[in-house]
């Protein structure tokens, strides 16, 4: 029977305002851990019941480490008692979650990871798996989509792709989207595989749709089982869905990463 | 641990909560389901429903809000996949069953009459749909009907699932002991509201939704332990159970059988360690069998 996990926070940061890195000693799951899953974390106070779904940033199987970074959506918050929670304190998770990214179709092409905000955290285990994957970073274009100049984890990608920054303040890179970004630099892509924001995401897929290039996408949704029982976390789908028999799919089992051109944005 | 509910024996009286547990099937990789007293699965429809935009969920301190609309696949796909599924397990099956219409609902029941499930729920309690659900559960002339309605269709026990959004849920259990239920479970979820004050929208796509989760025992305990006053049909009592003490205080309100919801996303396996706690609280107070938990609080 698969269970929950104990794990004990090792490290906690804050990277940038309200953006915070956690590292957490969680054997288990990082040893079955892939880009584009995630875990689920339990709160300490038992009137905030439902777990928060949090993107894996990356896994070592080895030292048997998570790394996860999140934004805190209020000092009041779930995620706001998440980041006062100290090293060493416990932390009780279930996971991993979900289908991560299918990185094997990649093959030899060109590769776009296109991350948007804390869409971006689960993009550097994509982007270390493809780099072992292919043996080189050369024909991997990272595409990163923030608000202002505080370009967390952008300097962590360098070794593993080319980094192209777009800003909606133009502080850093392109001034406006991860598109704008991607057509100011001419980049063209064989494939690609996105996080982020829904306007993001619903506009790479138009992107993709119109050059026929084969495009996945990680969906977020309010989730509650996390395990694919509740279906709360449903995206609408184009095609009725072999499990749910409607045009719906659930984001955290049977995504989050799905096909761009099977989601209705 | 064994309760007999509606002339059904459970192996002991700890449920799953429709809506909460899908079919099982996911909930098996964390449980085994044959530990359980039944399964009740998320309430199916003559046809596939799409359920309600997104977002369905909300959490509420002490509880959460949720408006998913009773997305099911349908009794088509149901009969074929889900019922075989938990067919492998030795414990009961209850199949939770919504309609937008009290033919809808006949519908249903007719059709699993021949299949291998143990009892049947009947959702007319489910503020989340614009048709059929609450409407039906909150006037006690339309609950006697349906309930006649769909105990002349069916073959295996009725319950009546109430909803708590009644002024007089004595009222409501009577109605549907009139009209020939085999028992009654409640309380459903509770009609809430959330407001994100800083962008000043609703929470939920669905604007309102059903409250569920711990806040909410202490309303459920009341509701339980009046019905059950009200009526001799045995009752099925749930609303916030997160603990085998929880479990305990319904069956002392009354209940002959608890279900679990909310509590299974805070643990996957929160039903068979609620059925641990229960079995722990009879050790400490020299209870012998579960059966002398049910009505025994001390008037």
């Amino acid at each position: 029977m698969r269970k929950k996990e104990e794990g004990t926070i090792l490290s906690q940061e804050e990277i940038c305002p309200g953006i915070f890195d956690l590292r957490v000693k969680a054997p288990n799951a990082a040893a079955a851990a892939s880009a584009g899953q995630f875990v689920d974390l339990y709160l300490q106070d038992p009137a905030r019941l439902l777990p928060r779904p949090i993107s894996i940033c990356s896994a070592d199987p080895t030292q048997g480490i998570l790394r996860l970074i999140y934004r805190v959506s209020g000092d009041k918050t779930g995620t706001g008692e998440l980041s006062r929670m100290k090293p060493g304190s416990a932390l009780s998770l279930l996971g991993p979650l979900g289908n991560g990214f299918p990185l094997t179709e990649a093959g030899d092409g060109h590769v776009f990871l296109v991350g948007g905000g804390v869409g971006i955290p689960p993009l550097l285990q994509a982007a270390g798996e493809l780099l072992d994957l292919r043996g080189r970073a050369e024909n991997t274009d990272i595409i990163l989509g923030y608000r202002d100049r505080n370009s967390f984890l952008a300097r962590e990608f360098e070794p593993l792709g080319r980094v192209v920054i777009a800003t909606e303040d133009g502080s850093v890179g392109t001034k406006g989207t991860v598109l704008d970004a991607i057509r100011a630099e001419k980049l063209h892509a064989d494939v690609i595989f996105a996080c982020g924001p829904k306007p993001m995401l619903a506009a790479l897929a138009r992107y993709a749709q119109e050059r026929e290039i084969p495009c996945w996408v990680s969906m977020e949704e309010r989730m509650a089982c996390g395990i694919g029982a509740c279906l709360a976390c449903v995206c609408r789908t184009k095609e009725t869905d072999g499990h749910s028999n409607v045009k719906n799919r659930r984001v955290c089992k049977d995504g989050p990463v799905f096909r761009a051109d099977e989601i209705e944005f | 641990m064994k309760v007999n509910l509606a002339g059904v024996t459970l192996k002991n009286p700890v449920m799953t909560a429709s809506g909460t547990f899908g079919s099982g099937q996911e909930f098996s990789e964390f449980v085994d389901l044959s530990r359980l007293g039944a399964v009740v699965t998320k309430g199916v429809a003559s046809h596939p429903w799409e359920g309600n935009p997104t977002p369905r969920v909300a959490e509420v301190y002490g509880g959460m809000l949720n408006a998913v609309g009773l997305q099911n696949p349908g009794i088509d796909r149901f009969c074929e996949r889900d019922i075989p599924f938990l067919s492998r397990f030795d414990t009961r099956i209850m199949v939770n069953v919504c309609g937008h219409t009290e033919e809808e609902y006949c519908e249903v029941v007719e059709r699993l009459a021949d299949e291998p499930v143990d009892l049947l729920e009947i959702n007319i309690s489910c503020p989340n749909v614009k048709e059929g659900g609450i409407a039906f559960g909150t006037d006690p002339k339309a609950v006697e009907s349906i309930t006649r309605a769909v105990r002349r269709h069916a073959k295996q026990p009725v319950i009546m699932k109430l909803s708590p959004n009644v002024t007089s849920i004595e009222d409501m259990a009577r109605a549907a002991e009139a009209g020939g239920a085999d028992g009654i479970s409640l309380i459903n979820t509770i009609t809430g509201m959330k407001i994100d004050v800083s962008r000043r929208k609703f929470v939920l796509a669905n604007k309102t939704g059903g409250m569920s989760g711990p806040a909410i025992k202490p309303v459920a305990v009341r509701m339980v332990y009046q019905a059950s006053h009200a009526v001799r049909i045995p009752v099925i009592g749930m609303g916030g159970i997160m603990t085998g003490e929880d479990a305990a205080e319904f069956m002392l309100a009354g209940a002959t059988a608890v279900s679990v919801g909310t509590a299974n996303f805070v643990d996957p396996a929160a039903t068979v360690r609620i059925l641990a706690e229960l079995e722990d609280y009879m050790r400490r107070t020299g209870t012998e069998d579960v059966n002398e938990l049910i009505g025994a609080v001390a008037e």
